[in-house]
């Protein structure tokens, strides 16, 4: 059991914070890190599409519907990216269909912010906005990791990023400064998905041990482009960032809010209810 | 005041260098997302490098009662079409 | 079909047209198209407004029963697929609201009027898709019977529609084929369990398929003026029987039996004979008896209203930007 003080400490050095693996638990082999990493990033794209794609069909007005599931397919063609190569690296034959369908929740790396649920079409964008702000710093430096293979998707995603980041950015800020409703939605939105931000730039053995290689930045290094990138577009919707700094984690090591299980209940059924068959 | 979002209509020039082609409309708050609308509407199939959009109410069409006065005297200019010259094949392609 | 049961307007013979009804129909008559500032009568601008907007209201509507599988699709490349499929539909439901704003009404009165229950959609989609078969049967036997339809409207006589026509039928290619890929894998290289997955969606799918083509000819009363106006190309039993003579086939690759025992060759009319609907059934689901009515325009409903506020917000926004533009621009003078 945490002492109290340990768990409320905002900035707890996660190397350190209970629960949380060591490179050694992870059998000090680099590639096992390097496959978990990538599982990061592809469960990232996973959840984050599965979420968006929930809106299909239901989104405040046809050009959205059809802007948004763009969002969602790039997504998941990222996901596929990802995962497969977490598949390669892993050497145990499984592709991204085996790891995104018969995955269990404690097993999906993914941050808590991208498993929030979706609430109203703004609380939509701003967990995209957020999101993206920090996906294009990624991305970025992603393009010069040492892992070629690496390289490459982050190459072919931030293409489709940038422009994730342009619509959400967009859209954050002409709702932020539009009516008294939509201002109020949008700092509502703000103020609670921003304690699962900071997640996106906490470290562990595992970055660690990704950095060291050459292959990932350190997520902390991201932090001051994310920053700005928020201030501005906040500044411009005439939204407040919120003061406190409790930040929620656990997603990137497997320890996840209950809204995963009922994502994966719904993505997995079939591969679930038909062991083995094809589709 | 009605917040049904206005009517742009979409022109998009295609990979071939081609002019700009009227390929249908959509409704955006303003010109801006109109045009990131029509990127993401109209372009699913790679269809597209350039968009421009223009408000439909800023259309001026012809009229089609005047269809006749307006079209029929360049029927009439027949030299503007190449196929009125007869070329002597011995020049080869023109 | 997708328009199924419009109420066309004000029939003429000949001999009691005006002599601008007269000219219109000569148009119409050697293959012109009618463009949105030709003037036409009152009866053709509402007869297509009824039938386009119905037309668009499927597409939107139809997005829900197959929408209802993307979170569920049994891979990443389904899901990809589906999505992309269902954004499609979201498409052209634009492109046709977009078609009858040429005539004067605008998307959102449309939707005023399908919500308030003045408008109607296809009656196949208050089915329910109940497995991911059906999402297999709902590509090839629906999308497969509204292309059948929709191929023949590209020669429709109002220009807009018509090329909003001939740019979904490119589009939609993919949709019928996507669907009997789904049926393919589960008949032809599933489990047993998968085939009677899809054995069970035909059953439950192909007289509701059937209907989509409306009321036989006997019983259609609006089918006379609609095509003399060139806005409905070919009759409802000429589209359903083409369909039927299509699918037979494709449902014996796959091992499907179709569930009319009286179907059958028939050599002398070159096509199959076939039963009937039952066609209290489809007017009990077009008069909002179907099994999904009320949770289809709920939805629909539930989109519109929550959605509000996110379409206000950016049009005030629009309107903020505008005006700081203008002062700004008053500033530099």
């Amino acid at each position: 059991m945490p002492s109290l003080t340990d768990v409320m400490t905002a900035d707890a050095d996660l190397t350190r914070a209970p629960g949380i693996r060591t490179i050694a638990a992870l059998g000090a082999a680099p590639e096992n890190a390097f496959a978990e990493w990538l599982c990061r990033m592809g469960d990232n794209c996973l959840i984050l599409g599965h979420r968006i794609s929930e809106w299909c069909g239901h989104a405040p007005v046809l050009e959205e519907d059809i802007a948004l599931a763009n969002t969602a397919l790039d997504l998941i063609g990222q996901t596929r990216l990802w995962l497969d190569l977490a598949g390669e690296v892993e050497g145990k034959g499984r592709s991204a269909d085996t790891l995104a369908y018969l995955r269990d929740a404690a097993q999906f790396r993914n941050v808590l912010l991208v498993e929030r649920p979706n609430g109203d079409f703004g609380h939509t964008l701003m967990r995209q906005f957020l999101f993206d702000a920090w996906h294009i710093e990624m991305l970025r430096a992603l393009q010069s990791s040492a892992d070629p293979r690496v390289a490459g998707i982050a190459a072919k995603a931030a293409k489709e990023v940038a422009y994730h980041l342009e619509r959400s950015a967009d859209l954050v800020i002409r709702l932020g400064d539009g009516t008294e409703e939509s201002r109020a939605r949008m700092q509502t939105a703000l103020d609670r998905l921003w304690p699962y931000t900071g997640e996106l730039f906490m470290g562990d053995a595992v970055d660690q041990a990704m950095a060291e290689a050459g292959i990932a930045p350190d997520p902390a290094s991201l932090r001051a482009a994310w920053d700005s990138t928020v201030a501005e577009v906040m500044a411009t919707a005439t939204l407040v960032r919120p003061g406190g700094t409790f930040q929620h984690r656990g997603g990137k090591q497997g320890r996840h809010t209950e809204a995963l299980g009922y994502i994966l209940a719904d993505m997995q059924f079939l591969q679930r209810a038909y062991p083995g068959a094809v589709w | 005041m009605s917040s049904e979002w206005p009517l742009w209509e979409v022109f998009i020039r295609g990979q071939h260098g081609l002019h700009h082609r009227h390929v249908g409309s959509l409704h955006a708050p303003d010109a801006e997302m109109a045009i990131c609308n029509a990127r993401d509407v109209y372009t699913r199939r790679n269809e597209g490098v350039s968009i421009w959009v223009v408000k439909s109410s800023d259309i001026t069409a012809s009229s089609p009662s005047e269809k006749g006065p307006l079209f029929e005297p360049s029927n009439a200019k027949v030299y503007r079409h190449p196929t009125f010259f007869e070329i002597p094949s011995e020049v080869g392609h023109m | 079909m997708y328009a199924q049961m419009v109420k066309a307007e004000g029939a003429k013979a000949r001999e009691e047209m005006s002599e601008q009804e007269r000219a219109f129909q000569d148009r119409i008559d050697r293959g012109e198209k009618i463009e949105p500032k030709d003037w036409m009568p009152e009866g053709y601008r509402k007869t297509l407004i009824r039938q386009i907007g119905q037309h668009a209201h499927s597409e939107i509507v139809g997005q829900l029963p197959e929408g209802n599988w993307i979170t569920r699709a049994p891979t990443l490349e389904r899901k990809a697929i589906l999505l992309a499929k269902v954004q499609d539909e979201a498409g052209h439901g634009l492109y046709l609201y977009s078609a009858a704003e040429t005539l004067g009404v605008s998307r959102d009165e449309l939707l005023a009027a399908l919500h308030g229950g003045r408008m109607k959609y296809s009656s196949i989609f208050n089915y329910p898709t109940l497995t991911w078969a059906d999402i297999g049967m709902v590509g090839w036997l629906v999308d497969g019977a509204a292309i059948m339809n929709q191929v023949q409207l590209q020669k429709t006589s109002y220009g807009p529609y018509s090329r909003a026509m001939i740019r979904i039928c490119k589009e939609e290619s993919f949709h019928q084929r996507q669907g009997y890929d789904i049926l393919m894998k589960m008949c032809l290289q599933g489990t047993p369990e998968q085939k009677a997955m899809a054995q069970d969606a035909m059953n439950r799918f192909w007289y509701p398929a059937l209907m989509m083509f409306g009321p036989p000819d006997r019983d259609s009363v609006h089918s006379a003026q609609s095509m003399q106006w060139k806005i409905k190309i070919n009759t409802n039993d000429e589209l359903r029987q083409k369909f039927v003579d299509q699918t037979v086939p494709q449902a014996e690759y796959l091992g499907l039996t179709i569930p009319d025992p009286k179907l059958k060759w028939n050599d002398a009319k070159g096509g199959y004979d076939f039963s009937e609907p039952d066609w209290t059934e489809f007017f009990e689901v077009i008069a909002g008896n179907g099994p999904c009515n009320t949770e289809r325009m709920e939805a629909r409903i539930t989109a519109w209203e929550d959605g509000a506020w996110f379409r206000k917000g950016l049009m005030a926004h629009a309107r903020k930007r505008d005006a700081r533009r203008a002062a700004a621009r008053l500033a530099a003078e």
